[in-house]
């Protein structure tokens, strides 16, 4: 077994000899191995993706995509990159989705109770159906982010929609035609930006190396011969791997 | 998919040493990390870059008899896409200041500091503007931010360790000194990082850090980060266009021989699209897709090394390519998910890397090259200590549920969600079970070569991120990577539009470089019945591929 060790990705990604199983591509039925997901699947069938496709790993937002299953009237959605394809599933990816983004300098944006529905009036004509919290395929409570967007609380908005990836399911499944995202991100972005306190040691240490507190130091190491470079390198002290905020080095030169 | 039993069994060797583990962590009794002379002996007898056949000359161009990875090396020296002939140069789509190629990091930076500084902007990116490495960057983002502890002395100490002391001393400067000024400018735009309450950024350890340096954003720290940028981009439609799905498959030049745009290729329409610029800032990110080695990879869709294909052809050297990073920790159960990346951050938090009998055989936090290597060593012959999984290949274990012991109960949720839903998907806990990992495509080390201001030799194209190399000699270390793109995509950015500025629209443009290195090609006899740049892997069922047929117009 060692000997075989090296994990070759078969190009495919698929072995031969898996079970096959039904899917429907927009209606159109494929056999696929039963064990990938839904994007492995359509490469397997054929598919040369282009739109669709993008980190393949669940973070980019690309590959959403809608489903219903032929015993149950309830549309379900995925990122095709996370998602085992279910036998008899009837697919179609959403791979864009038409959104109107608002434009703003957000050095001038004032963090006010009324900042995201100025950008963004149509939040107020939400149903608060839940339509988008069940289209989430991160599991985020969008609906109540965009109930705390309507009462202003920028920094509610910001917590509860992090992990969003933007693949647009809440919009395009939306009855009060709302771009819940672009509202999400415009409160990410006030918060980070004028709520969250600053990190006032940064701008301290830019400042030092505006003032070229670090130059010298810097120019010495870079004419330094690799012999000298790894003496420098085996000594240097290491910081606790535990946290301990106060931890400070015996050899304060540098600094 | 849940553990199957026979790995449950596994498991349950894993939890009798945790404890005595967790203990000896608690009272900073860590086993030896490798002196240097021992890393050495370990990467040449264990790392893939040190394998037989793992890299080969180059047999043309300007990097002649340079040996790196055969793959890289077939793109290189594959013929064009296009037939120089066939292109309509005076056929001009676009006109602009500066055209930046790949909307990654890298070219989000530049493209926002050229704009502001009054630059007209185009970004081509072969998907959507974001689409790029630095969106799944999970870790963090270094910088020596901290008064009392840290400075850019010891992060350029660490980088050119991690390096193996083979770095550009003056890109290695470059990057720690606008360290600290590119995390200010990020936090200027709205990026989320993780705070204290009194503004203080957290931090944490990386392999081969000396400080807790790396900053975050949760355990999404690069899409915190991009679609910062890319929303930022999107505030500027004055002064930036994006055409997406329009990759760049050759570099124009003028009558000089200077820079002076790209010819493009539309993916959805396949119409090629001529862009003159004045200058052009290369930034295509890096190569996984290609398989090094026939290895799994943590790239995104369309790595595919574009960029040093098109830059090589213009005369544009490449450097530090011989060494490629493999990721130590990527996920090989569930195969679903095969060859995704674990963040670092676990083992920056403590988390250890374990054998089938449950021992501690490497520190888990050497540099990645020396972890990986460590990691293949453990599976192969040599040691036997592997854990198979169900569909016969091997990893050994990350104790995550460890973290739980060190950091209080609720911590792996709360401190890496994304992680924590993913393998819940599949029905694995990972705050009670520990992932079956082995190493994985991770990062192009080196690149084209450029200097310390962005520019490269060709006159009028400047490079940034993940294409050009140097910064990180022959192993880059965790959260230098999205710091590289932000720090020189600034600087891109900057240089390219001073020099732009001071420039006319060039003129007598040309593909006759193309040309050139074609009949460089023919004349040594090499045919590799191929075409670059890549663009796009194909996935396709063999079966089906071989059915495949161009119906003719």
């Amino acid at each position: 077994m060692a000997s075989q060790t090296v994990p070759v990705e078969v190009k495919s990604e698929t072995k031969s000899e898996e079970k096959l199983i039904p899917i429907n591509v927009m209606d159109r039925r494929y056999m696929v191995p039963e064990n990938l997901t839904i994007m492995k699947a359509l490469e397997y069938a054929g598919y040369q993706l282009t739109r669709g496709c993008g980190c393949r790993g669940g973070i980019c937002g690309a590959c959403g995509t809608v489903y219903r299953m032929p015993d149950s009237h309830r549309i379900e959605v995925a990122l095709a990159c996370q998602t085992i394809v279910k036998e008899e599933m009837f697919l179609s990816q959403i791979p864009f989705f038409p959104r109107n983004k608002a434009i703003y300098d957000l050095y001038e944006i004032e963090p006010e109770q009324s900042t995201l529905s100025e950008f963004y009036p149509e939040i107020f004509k939400c149903i608060g159906c839940g339509t988008c919290t069940r289209s989430c395929p991160q599991d985020i409570e969008v609906m109540d982010y965009v109930a705390y967007a309507i009462r202003g609380e920028i920094q509610k908005v910001a917590e509860l929609s992090f992990d969003c990836v933007m693949c647009g399911l809440c919009i395009a499944r939306c009855p009060a035609e709302e771009a819940q995202p672009l509202v999400a991100i415009l409160a990410r972005r006030i918060y980070g930006k004028h709520i969250a306190p600053k990190a006032k040691h940064l701008s301290d240490r830019v400042t030092q190396i505006e003032n070229g507190h670090f130059d010298k130091s810097l120019e010495d190491l870079m004419k330094f011969d690799a012999e000298k470079l790894k003496e420098l390198y085996v000594k240097r002290e290491k910081e606790s791997e535990l946290p301990d905020p106060d931890w400070e080095p015996e050899d304060k030169s540098h600094l | 998919m849940p553990y199957p039993q026979e790995l449950q069994e596994l498991i349950k060797t894993v939890e009798q040493t945790r404890s005595e583990r967790v203990e000896r962590k608690r009272k900073g009794i860590e086993v030896g990390a490798l002196s240097l002379k021992e890393r050495d002996k370990r990467l040449k007898s264990y790392h893939p870059d040190f394998k037989d056949d793992s890299r080969r000359e180059i047999r043309v161009g300007p990097s002649k008899g340079y040996a790196i990875s055969p793959e890289i090396v077939d793109t290189l020296e594959s013929g064009s896409r296009l037939n120089p002939d066939d292109i309509d140069l005076n056929d001009i789509s676009y006109e602009t200041d500066l055209l930046i190629i790949g909307g990654g990091g890298a070219g989000g930076s530049a493209a926002l500091v050229a704009a502001g500084a009054g630059a007209k902007v185009i970004i081509a990116t072969k998907l959507r503007l974001g689409d790029a490495n630095t969106m799944m960057a999970e870790g963090g983002i270094q910088a020596a931010s901290k008064l009392k502890s840290d400075s850019p002395y010891w992060h350029y100490l660490d980088v050119i360790g991690g390096g193996h002391f083979t770095n550009d001393p003056d890109l290695v400067r470059t990057l720690v000194r606008e360290a600290p000024s590119t995390l200010a400018w990020l936090e200027g735009l709205g990026t989320m990082f993780s705070k204290e309450p009194d503004g203080t950024l957290k931090t944490m350890h990386g392999g081969g850090t000396s400080r807790k340096r790396m900053h975050y954003a949760g355990d999404i720290t690069g899409a915190e980060i991009m679609r910062t940028l890319r929303d930022e981009i999107h505030n500027h439609p004055d002064r930036i266009d994006i055409l997406e799905f329009c990759p760049a498959v050759e570099l124009i030049l003028d009558s000089g021989g200077r820079c002076a745009g790209a010819v493009l290729y539309n993916l959805d329409t396949h119409e090629y699209i001529v862009v003159r610029a004045k200058a052009v800032i290369l930034a295509t990110g890096g190569s996984g897709r290609l398989h090094i080695r026939g290895y799994m990879t943590t790239n995104h869709y369309g790595a595919t090394g574009d960029g040093l294909v098109m830059a090589y052809r213009a005369g544009v050297p490449v450097v530090f390519l011989h060494s490629v990073q493999y990721h130590p920790t990527g996920i090989i159960f569930p195969e679903q998910a095969e060859g995704l990346l674990i963040t670092e951050k676990f083992r920056g938090a403590g988390a250890h890397i374990v054998n089938v009998d449950g021992d501690q055989f490497v520190y888990e936090r050497e540099p990645r090259d020396v972890e990986a290597a460590s990691i293949i060593r453990e599976c192969s012959d040599d040691v036997g200590k592997e854990v198979p999984t169900p569909s016969g290949k091997c990893g050994v274990w990350l104790d995550s549920p460890m973290l739980e012991f060190l950091h209080g109960p609720g911590y792996v949720k709360k401190e890496f969600p994304g992680k924590y839903i993913l393998f819940k998907r599949y029905g694995i806990d990972i705050s009670k079970e520990p992932m079956l990992i082995y190493p994985t495509l991770h990062y192009q080390n080196g690149g084209i070569e450029f200097k310390s201001d962005a520019s490269t030799v060709l006159e009028g194209l400047y490079t940034a991120g993940e294409v050009a190399g140097g910064v990180h000699g022959e192993n880059r270390l965790m959260g230098n990577s999205l710091l590289d793109v932000t720090v020189f995509g600034r600087i891109a950015g900057h240089s390219a539009t001073e020099y732009a500025m001071n420039k006319d629209m060039p003129e007598g443009l040309s593909l006759d470089h193309v040309v050139r290195y074609h009949k460089e090609l023919k004349k040594a006899r090499i045919d590799t019945g191929m075409h670059s740049p890549v663009i796009l892997p194909d996935y396709t069922n063999p079966d089906v591929k071989e059915k495949q047929v161009v119906i003719a117009p």
